[in-house]
């Protein structure tokens, strides 16, 4: 028996939400026995391909089919629920990104296969098959035994380290049926930031609120987050004013992250928002107020303004940086 | 165009959340509920479509009796009529059959759901009817616009964003941006208790997967202040004691 993991690549290269969720893969694997078979679709070459053994993984199954270059939801979800027939992997793993949440449920479904939707841990096997996920948007977990034969499950980024268990893996071809009916929504352009980490995926974020009064005076959130490799993130009103993009909220209604640390300026910590970033290792909150609901909810914190302490801090992070370089 | 909004009934976003002793479910008393955030978004997205394009917007949802009050401030805000299939919500894949099911023979143009729901964060509804009926999906799509039977579609992304395109029929997931939720207005209250609500029984469905046990995050222990005169320090301790970088 093998695990299948659908290794999900950008632009042709792997990233690292994929390597972890080879990693979990590979520890699912062993769990429970088997092996785990990776399957790439797409545009990827052989140099990126052979990454993949790496992380684990006893077969590589690369589809090259032309039309199957650029990401199709429902062709690609058939190859998907095709080769784990194939392979007889009673368990496919995915990454819980964008993508993989729109992919997982229809292969679930050609599968009849439970699914799971951002796991946090490995499934606990005692008992059932067991997978702990988020709950009420941050605010508490739920455990979800899957009790059907197949099992999918979409892995939240940052929730499991990157392991390397060097596998001599052959790489095969595997040639799916399409069909033409898959083919309708289709990529027309891909619009990337390329000078952005992104936030899903990001080790550290820098967040911005309203407490930082405009748009303008985000020059010093850009430049802490550059500094550190984060991403750059902010709460709702501040969106909702087209002060940041959509795509930076974060919260209950906004994105959820798990980054390593969490930065926050400005940002008053009301449930909403601590609703999706409580799931951050380590949380820095930076505020006038004393008595910010923040304050209860971090590690670190400096009672502070925000146009004082945060170019000091990019100070102190720049001397740190000289110093170990 | 005739469209079909699915909407959830979830706990009001300042809800503390509390469960039973046992750990097995959720405590309802005393929680105030609405209608799924990302799902006004739809809903509202679907009203500007046929606001400018003619047509009809329906609002399904699956639960029971209790949740008639959110799918009445769904017909406030403007939605043509409603569906309530009277069943237990107990997953993603329950709901999805019974919204594939309804929506089977009815040639909806657009199926709209939010991109997840906020108690139970599943983000699988929309692909999951999607394969159900055969039919497209996107999810977390942040821009819809329909001409002629093609909608383009901007969904999120890591780092960025795609741009797709489309025909009708199909099956999208909102996400922010898509739209500006809005608020009933008096009129709306009113004409919405007349408003027509089917309920349906629901369809049996095979049962996948059980959630067992809920759990809380453990509370952060006491927060270390460090004084501002001596940002320094901050960095020492992310680097030394919290290993952050
Ligand atoms: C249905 C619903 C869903 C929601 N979902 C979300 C969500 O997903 N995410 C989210 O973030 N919010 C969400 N909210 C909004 C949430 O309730 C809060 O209103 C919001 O998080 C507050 O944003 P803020 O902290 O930036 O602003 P404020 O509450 O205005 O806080 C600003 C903070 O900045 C501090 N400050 C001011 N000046 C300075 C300075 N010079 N230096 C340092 N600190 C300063 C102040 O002391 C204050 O604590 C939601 C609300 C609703 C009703
Ligand atoms: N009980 C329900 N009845 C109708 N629609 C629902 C129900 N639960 C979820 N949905 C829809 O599916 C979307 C995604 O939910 P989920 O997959 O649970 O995260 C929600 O935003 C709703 O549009």
């Amino acid at each position: 028996m093998s695990v299948l993991v659908y290794a999900e690549n950008a632009g042709g290269k792997f990233k690292k939400s994929t390597y972890e969720v080879l990693s979990f893969g590979y520890a699912i694997a062993e769990k429970i026995g088997g092996s785990l078979t990776v399957l790439s679709i797409g545009d990827v070459n052989a140099d990126e391909l052979a990454k993949l053994s790496k992380y684990g993984a006893s077969k590589v199954l690369n589809v090259t089919n032309e039309k199957l270059k650029s990401f199709v939801n429902m062709a690609y979800a058939a190859v998907i629920s095709e080769a784990s027939i194939a392979e007889d992997s009673k368990v496919v793993i995915m990454s819980a990104s964008f993508t993989g949440k729109g992919l997982a449920p229809r292969v679930a479904v050609k599968l009849d296969a439970g699914l799971v939707d951002g796991a946090i841990s490995l499934p606990d096997i005692t008992n059932g098959f067991t997978v702990r996920k988020g709950a009420f948007s941050g605010k508490a977990f739920a455990d979800v035994t899957l009790t059907s034969d197949r099992k999918v499950i979409t892995l939240m980024p940052n929730s499991y380290q990157v392991n390397e268990h060097q596998k001599d893996s052959n790489i095969v071809d595997f040639n799916p049926t399409v069909r033409d009916l898959d083919f309708k929504a289709m990529v027309k352009e891909i619009v990337r930031a390329a000078d952005k980490v992104s936030l899903p995926d990001a080790e550290i974020v820098v967040s911005g609120g309203r407490g930082l009064k405009g748009p303008e005076n985000w020059g010093m959130i850009e430049e802490l987050a550059n500094l550190l490799g984060a991403a750059t993130a902010c709460s709702k009103p501040v969106s909702d004013s087209n002060w940041r993009p959509h795509s930076e909220h974060v919260g209950q209604t906004g994105i959820a992250i798990s980054p390593n640390l969490y930065i926050a300026i400005g940002i008053s910590g009301a449930i909403q928002h601590l609703a999706g970033v409580s799931s951050s290792k380590v949380i820095v909150v930076i505020n006038k107020d004393p008595e910010a609901p923040f304050f209860k909810a971090a590690d670190y914190g400096i009672v502070g303004d925000a146009f004082d302490v945060v170019p000091k801090l990019i100070e102190a992070v720049k001397e740190f940086k000289a110093v170990n370089a | 165009m005739k469209i079909l909004v699915c909407i959830s009934n979830v706990p009001d976003t300042t809800t503390k959340i509390n469960f039973t002793e046992d750990q097995k479910s959720f405590v309802t008393a005393g929680v105030q509920y609405i209608i799924n955030p990302y799902d006004e978004i739809a809903l509202t997205k679907a009203l500007e479509l046929t606001e400018k394009q003619g047509g009809t917007v329906t609002v399904i949802n699956v639960g029971d009796v209790t949740t008639e009050p959110t799918i009445r401030k769904a017909l406030a805000i403007g939605a043509t009529d409603a569906i309530r299939v009277n069943g237990t919500p107990r997953d993603a894949y329950y709901v999805a059959k019974q919204v594939a099911h309804v929506a089977k023979d009815q040639n909806y143009d657009l199926i709209l759901t939010g991109r997840e729901s906020i108690d139970y964060n599943g983000s699988q509804v929309a692909a999951m009817v999607a394969e159900m009926l055969d039919l497209p999906s996107v999810s977390i799509v942040k821009s819809l616009t329909i001409e002629n039977g093609i909608a383009t579609l901007e969904r999120e992304i890591e780092g960025g964003k795609e741009i797709l395109n489309c025909p009708t029929p199909l099956i999208v997931s909102a996400t922010e941006g898509m739209a500006e939720p809005r608020i009933p207005n008096m009129r709306g209250i009113m004409s919405a208790r007349t408003k027509p609500l089917v309920v349906v029984e629901p369809l049996p469905v095979p049962q996948l997967q059980e959630y067992v046990k809920y759990d809380k995050p453990a509370a952060r222990s006491h927060v270390k202040l460090v004084p501002s005169d001596d940002v320094k320090k901050l960095v020492d301790l992310l680097h030394t004691e919290a290993k952050s970088f």
